[in-house]
């Protein structure tokens, strides 16, 4: 065999067209969604594609869309964190207590959260492995146990339910020109966790098809006793699955905090789902095994566009989760069909 | 000096004795056949060969030096890997992916070298006469006999010494599992110690050097080739009054 050999596409495989390479990308459906939306509401309402309009539901997708990235890729990996929601607020706090209460540089304050957030995380997927438990039943408890975390703690310092004041602290400008900044294209402010939103899907896409790693989180979601038996290092790259998530969410949790200089202790909750919902319209499967970063991105654009265009056309936003059921079952029923036609079996 | 040899080998699981006292060699370029039932003692031996569990009696020794693997990392890096019959790879993930699953080309930070990765499969899988058509294409699009055989060419890629097959033809059809069969002794060939893991006589014969015979978690035989013909083989693992039996059944299955 030679090397000039390999170089000849085999001749039986007929060069695919685009549209046959384009259909088995997991983000397609998601595109297909997103433009369908964006014509839409683009048609329907004038402001939609105003500037303001643009920053508006850019802005509103661009949390959502960082957490439903760092998600997706634990979907891939094959699990789930409910506490993913309830985890920005709980960073939120951890920088606001220690910040406004305790007198800490909101930098300090900023690493003590992130050390917090990476232990959850690290927490959540130690048990889950050690357990052998569905990360469902795991995280679903660490997200009650944080909510109630959340609640008490705060009541606890502050005796109300927000810890705010945020503004006075030290180092409160420097850190939100990092987090929470705005930027300006032609006169129009942007927020600044738009370009995270983008840095986050860029790091996620690259490291899932690009690294080593990657190839990890695909081979532990699709069949963790295989990869295990080729060595993969299956509880490690579980583990920092999870404490991936944690670090997005202590990004939005910072990025929220810095913007709004307050939080409420009931912040987040809920919101886990709609990760959740974001990454399957992007192509992810709920079994693991198969999913993208950049389809969990535009599955969150999605929602932010659908979420501000509904407001923009002035409707009752009770709309909007008819809308939402809709794109996930459409989104479900693409994902099992695709699944489908790549473990079918040949015999 | 042997690949591997067992010796007495033996694990319980609380109360229950999974195997005990079973002793056999591999030798490099020869086939050893682990032949039994159900239930048999098969999988928990080669659970201890390939580091998934632990023996707690007898003695494990990979190229005379006494071993006890904590993982199948540790069993892989000392050239022992094990091809399992439905878990041998990720169905969802592409030929190449699979096939450097654990030991991924990289060129600098890590990255994954996909032109390599693509390339080293193709040629890889052709050097073992598996002609495949596309490596980007899932696993799960390919037959039950062509996974087993894109495992069976990775662990020889990788510079196996020692190959177990987990029943690599109990799923297949007849075809099927000639094909599997034949890259079985074409590792054999290049110089790997194989053990051959099944409960069809008709599949081990043919390829095997050695006969290891397990019931019920014991030893019930261990026969070089030449010791033994396949009418014994398949009589010996039939055992008796089974036998009747068994034979009851083949008369019927020629009626048909």
């Amino acid at each position: 065999m030679t090397a000039a050999i390999q170089a000849q596409p085999d001749e039986r495989v007929a060069k695919k067209g685009l549209t046959d390479r384009l259909v088995v990308r997991p983000e397609i459906g998601a595109l297909l969604g997103a433009v369908l939306v964006f014509v839409f509401f683009s048609v329907v309402t004038g402001q939609f594609l105003s500037p303001l309009g643009v920053a508006t539901w850019l802005d509103d997708s661009s949390t959502l869309g960082i957490m439903a990235v760092v998600v997706a890729l634990l979907m891939v990996g094959g699990e789930f964190d409910l506490s993913a929601g309830v985890m920005t607020a709980s960073t939120s706090l951890v920088t606001a207590i220690l910040a406004t209460q305790a007198g800490w540089n909101v930098w300090l304050a900023l690493l003590a959260s992130l050390v917090f957030a990476l232990g959850v995380g690290a927490f959540n997927g130690w048990l889950v492995m050690k357990t052998g438990l569905p990360s469902f039943i795991v995280t679903l408890g660490s997200f009650l146990a944080l909510q109630g975390l959340n609640l008490g703690v705060t009541r606890l310092v502050t005796n109300t339910v927000q810890v705010s004041g945020m503004r006075s602290t030290s180092g409160y400008e420097s850190a939100g020109g990092l987090f929470a900044s705005t930027f300006s294209i032609g006169g129009t402010e942007f927020q600044s966790s738009i370009v995270w939103w983008i840095v986050v899907t860029a790091i996620a896409a690259w490291l899932l098809v690009r690294t080593r790693f990657g190839n990890w989180i695909f081979a532990v979601g699709g069949s963790q006793v295989s990869a295990r038996s080729v060595g993969v290092p299956v509880v490690r790259t579980k583990i920092l699955l999870f404490m991936g998530t944690a670090l997005g969410a202590w990004l939005v949790g910072s990025i929220n905090i810095l913007r709004f200089a307050s939080v409420q202790a009931n912040q987040g909750i809920g919101l886990e789902f709609q990760y959740i919902i974001a990454a399957v319209i992007g192509g992810c499967l709920l079994t693991g095994g198969f999913g993208s970063a950049v389809g969990a991105a535009i599955g969150a654009l999605i929602f932010g566009m659908a979420r501000q265009g509904i407001v923009f056309a002035q409707w009752n936003s009770d709309w909007f989760m008819l809308f939402l059921g809709v794109m996930l079952l459409a989104a479900v029923l693409v994902n099992n069909a695709f699944r489908r036609r790549a473990e079918r079996v040949r015999r | 000096m042997s690949l591997l040899e067992v010796k007495d080998i033996g694990k319980t699981y609380g109360s229950v004795i999974a195997l005990r006292d079973v002793s056999t060699v591999v030798n490099a370029g020869e086939v050893t056949c682990v032949l039994g039932d159900n239930g048999a003692g098969k999988s928990t031996l080669i659970k201890i060969l390939a580091g998934v569990h632990q023996h707690d009696r007898g003695e494990f020794l990979v190229e005379g030096e006494p071993v006890k693997f904590a993982s199948p990392r540790e069993a892989l890096d000392r050239g022992i890997a094990t091809v399992y019959q439905d878990l041998a790879v990720v169905p969802l993930m592409s030929v190449w992916r699979n096939f450097f699953l654990g030991s991924e080309p990289t060129t600098k930070f890590g990255m994954l070298d996909r032109k390599k990765g693509r390339e080293t499969t193709k040629k890889a899988l052709s050097d073992m006469g598996i002609d495949l058509r596309d490596v980007e294409q899932p696993v799960g699009t390919l037959s039950g006999g062509e996974r087993q055989c894109v495992a069976i060419a990775r662990a020889v890629y990788f510079g196996a010494k020692v190959l177990i097959l987990d029943e690599p033809t109990a799923a297949l059809g007849v075809k099927q599992a000639g094909v599997v069969l034949k890259y079985v002794a074409q590792a054999r060939d290049r110089g790997l110690g194989v053990v051959l893991i099944t409960h069809n006589p008709h599949h081990a014969y043919p390829v095997a050097d050695r006969f290891l015979l397990l019931k019920r978690g014991a030893p019930l035989g261990s026969y070089e080739k030449k010791d033994i013909d396949i009418n014994e083989l398949t009589r010996q693992m039939a055992g008796g009054a089974e036998l009747e039996a068994l034979k009851h059944e083949l008369r019927q299955v020629e009626k048909a």
